[in-house]
C-alpha cells in the first residue's frame, strides 16, 4: 500500500539495481563503431555485426547466465528489422517499465525485480503440438542464433520508446514443437511467484495472476514476432522480462509478455489477462491504431520518450506503430474498430 | 518573542510546508530526476497533492469538532487555497507537458474524458471559492458565503471520482482516500442528525 516515490526518495543508484553489479565500459566500442560510418551509407554497413549500445559506464550491466553468454556476443545485427529512429538511453529502458508483477509505478520494477532468479529456468510447451514438454529455457533457446532487432515499443498508455533486442523468431519456435493442425492459438503465461514477484500479493489490484497474454497462430508465424532473451548487447534485465519475453512491436506493449513459464496451444482464444478485466478498454488483439482511442485517452498521438517538459516529443501514432507493411494483411477484411 | 510574532513564524511555516511538495518537484526536475517520463510525472505529483490539501481542508471542521483544535481554523483559507494553486497548476502541467497546448486535443480531451470532465467540473467549482476566500469578500457574502462554500462537499465528491475513474488495477490509493472521505464527510452528516 505504500505510495511510490513520494517526497524525498532519491533517485535510483546503480548499487539499488544490482546486488553485485557489474559495471563496463562500453565507449570504446562506440567509437570503434561510429569510425566505420565513414563507409558507404548502405542502411546497415557500420552496424552490421555489431550490437554494441552506448551504455553509460555507472549503469549495471546484465549479462545472464554464462551458457547464454556466447550465444548473446555472437549475435548478428539484422538490417531488415531496424529503424534510424534514435534508441531510448539504456537507463531510461531499464528504469521505466510495467510489469505489475513487481507493482505499478514505473520505478517499481527496477526495484523490486532485482533478486529474479532467472537462471535456471524452465518453459512448458503444451497443447496441441507434437513435442510437448518441460524444457530448460537452455534448451528452448539451443538451435536459435540470436539476431539484433531494433523495434518500436508503443505502449497502451500513449508513451514509447525505441529499443534494441536480442532474440529470435518466435515461428521458429514454433515450427520445432510442430503444432497440430489444432493450434488456432497460442497463450503465453507469465510466472506466478509471490516470493519473488511482490505485486502478486497486492489485495488491491484487480489482475488476476499468472497474467496471461496470447495471439492468434498467423500472428505468431509473423516474422515480426520475437522471443526475446536481451536487450542493448546483453541479458535481458529482470524489470524487462528477463530471461524470456515476447515482442510484437505492432501490438501496444501489454501484448509483450514477460518472464514466459509457459507457451499453450489451442483451439480457443485465451482469455487474456488485461481483456479479462477491462475487455471495453483492452482488446484481445490490441494492435496499434491511432483511430480507436482507449475510452480514458487519445491513441492518436505518443509521447516518444525520453521526452524533456519543453519537448514533449509528441508525435503521432501509426497504424500498427508503423509495421502496416508487414501485418495489415494478417487482419483483412476485419472491422478494427470491433477488433481493437 | 510576542505572542503576535510567534503566530507569524508558525503561519510561515505552515505556507513553507504545504508548499515543500512543490519545492521538491522543482528540485527533482532541476536534477533530471523525474524518470523517462517527467511531464506524467508532474501531472500526477501535482495533482495528488490538490487532492491532499483538499482532504486536509475539509478535516479542519471535524478536528475543530471532535479534537477540539480551534487553533486550525484560521488555517482553512490557506489549506484550501493551496488545493485550488496545485489543481491549476496539475491543469496548466496538463495541457502544455502533456499536450503541448495544442487546441483540438485539448478539446477533445476536455469534453470526450469522463475523468477529465469530472476534473474539470471540480476546478472550475474551486474557482469561485477561490475568488471568495477572502476577508473581506466573507463579510460581504455574509450567509451566502457558508451556502457558496459547502460546495466544497460536492468538489470532493467530484475530485474522488476523478481519481477513481482513473484506476487500472491497482486501487489501494484510491481506497485511502475514498475511506477518509467517509469518515470526513460522515461525521457531518453524523452530527447533523443529531438533534
Ligand atoms: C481541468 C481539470 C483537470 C484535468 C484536465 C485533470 C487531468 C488529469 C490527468 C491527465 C491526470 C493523469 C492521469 C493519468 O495517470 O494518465 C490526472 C490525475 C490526477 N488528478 Fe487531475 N485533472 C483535473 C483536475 C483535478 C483536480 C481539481 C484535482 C484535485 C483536487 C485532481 C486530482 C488528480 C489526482 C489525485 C490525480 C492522480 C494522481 C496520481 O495518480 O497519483 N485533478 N488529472
Amino acid at each position: 500500500m505504500k505510495r511510490y516515490r513520494r517526497i524525498g526518495s532519491p533517485s535510483i543508484q546503480p548499487s539499488e539495481i544490482t546486488p553485485e553489479p557489474i559495471y563496463r565500459n562500453r565507449r570504446r566500442f562506440m567509437q570503434a563503431a561510429l569510425s566505420m560510418t565513414a563507409l558507404p551509407v548502405l542502411g546497415f554497413s557500420s552496424q552490421a555485426g555489431a550490437t554494441d549500445y552506448d551504455i553509460a559506464g555507472d549503469l549495471p550491466i546484465y549479462e545472464g547466465p554464462s551458457w547464454l553468454q556466447p550465444k548473446l556476443a555472437s549475435a548478428v545485427h539484422n538490417p531488415g528489422y531496424s529503424t534510424e529512429e534514435k534508441l531510448a538511453p539504456y537507463y531510461d529502458a531499464i528504469t521505466h517499465n510495467n510489469f505489475y508483477e513487481f507493482g505499478t509505478d514505473k520505478r517499481d520494477p527496477v526495484r523490486h525485480a532485482q533478486g529474479l532468479i532467472t537462471d535456471p529456468w524452465q518453459v512448458e510447451i503444451s497443447g496441441a503440438v507434437a513435442k510437448p514438454g518441460q524444457y530448460h529455457l537452455e534448451d528452448i533457446l539451443a538451435p536459435h542464433a540470436l539476431e539484433d532487432r531494433i523495434y518500436r515499443l508503443r505502449c497502451v498508455e500513449a508513451w514509447s520508446m525505441v529499443i534494441p533486442w536480442l532474440g529470435f523468431p518466435l515461428a521458429d519456435l514454433i515450427k520445432r514443437f510442430e503444432p497440430t493442425s489444432k493450434a488456432k492459438y497460442v497463450h503465453f503465461t507469465t510466472l506466478e511467484d509471490k516470493e519473488q514477484m511482490p505485486g502478486q500479493s497486492n489485495l488491491f489490484g484487480t489482475i488476476t495472476w499468472p497474467y496471461v497474454e496470447g495471439l492468434r497462430i498467423d500472428e505468431a508465424m509473423n516474422p515480426l514476432a520475437l522471443l526475446v532473451v536481451g536487450m542493448y548487447g546483453n541479458a535481458l534485465p529482470p524489470q524487462n522480462g528477463a530471461p524470456l519475453r515476447l515482442v510484437v512491436p505492432w501490438k501496444y506493449g501489454f501484448k509483450s509478455i514477460k518472464s514466459i513459464v509457459r507457451i499453450h496451444f489451442s483451439e480457443t482464444m485465451p482469455q487474456t489477462s488485461w481483456n479479462h478485466i477491462a475487455p471495453d478498454e483492452y482488446g484481445f488483439y490490441a494492435n496499434v491504431n491511432p483511430a480507436v482511442d482507449h475510452p480514458r485517452w487519445s491513441q492518436a498521438t505518443e509521447r516518444r520518450l525520453p521526452s524533456s517538459l519543453f519537448s514533449p516529443n509528441i508525435i503521432d501514432t501509426l497504424p500498427f506503430n508503423g509495421y502496416a507493411e508487414e501485418v495489415a494483411d494478417l487482419y483483412k477484411g476485419m472491422d478494427l474498430k470491433q477488433w481493437f | 518573542m510576542s505572542a503576535l510574532q510567534r503566530k507569524g513564524w508558525i503561519r510561515w511555516s505552515v505556507f513553507l510546508l504545504l508548499l515543500l511538495p512543490l519545492i521538491l518537484l522543482i528540485q527533482r526536475l532541476l536534477n533530471g530526476d523525474l524518470g523517462a517520463d517527467p511531464a506524467k510525472f508532474i501531472v500526477k505529483e501535482l495533482g495528488y497533492w490538490s487532492l491532499c490539501w483538499l482532504w486536509l481542508t475539509l478535516s479542519v471542521t471535524p478536528a475543530r469538532i471532535y479534537l477540539g483544535w480551534r487553533w486550525l481554523t484560521s488555517y482553512r483559507r490557506m489549506f484550501g487555497l493551496f488545493a485550488f494553486f496545485y489543481a491549476v497548476l496539475h491543469l496548466l502541467a496538463f495541457a502544455t507537458f502533456l499536450l503541448g497546448w495544442r487546441w483540438d486535443s485539448l478539446i477533445t480531451e476536455l469534453t470526450k474524458r469522463p475523468y477529465i470532465i469530472v476534473g474539470s467540473l471540480a476546478l472550475l467549482c474551486m474557482l469561485p471559492l477561490a475568488i471568495t476566500s477572502t476577508k473581506g469578500m466573507q463579510r460581504k457574502l455574509g450567509k451566502d458565503w457558508k451556502r457558496l462554500h459547502s460546495l466544497i462537499y460536492p468538489i470532493s465528491i467530484l475530485v474522488m471520482l476523478h481519481y477513481t475513474l482513473q484506476i487500472r488495477s491497482d486501487f489501494s490509493q484510491q481506497l485511502i482516500f475514498a475511506v477518509l472521505l467517509v469518515v470526513l464527510l460522515g461525521c457531518r452528516i453524523y452530527r447533523k442528525r443529531r438533534p
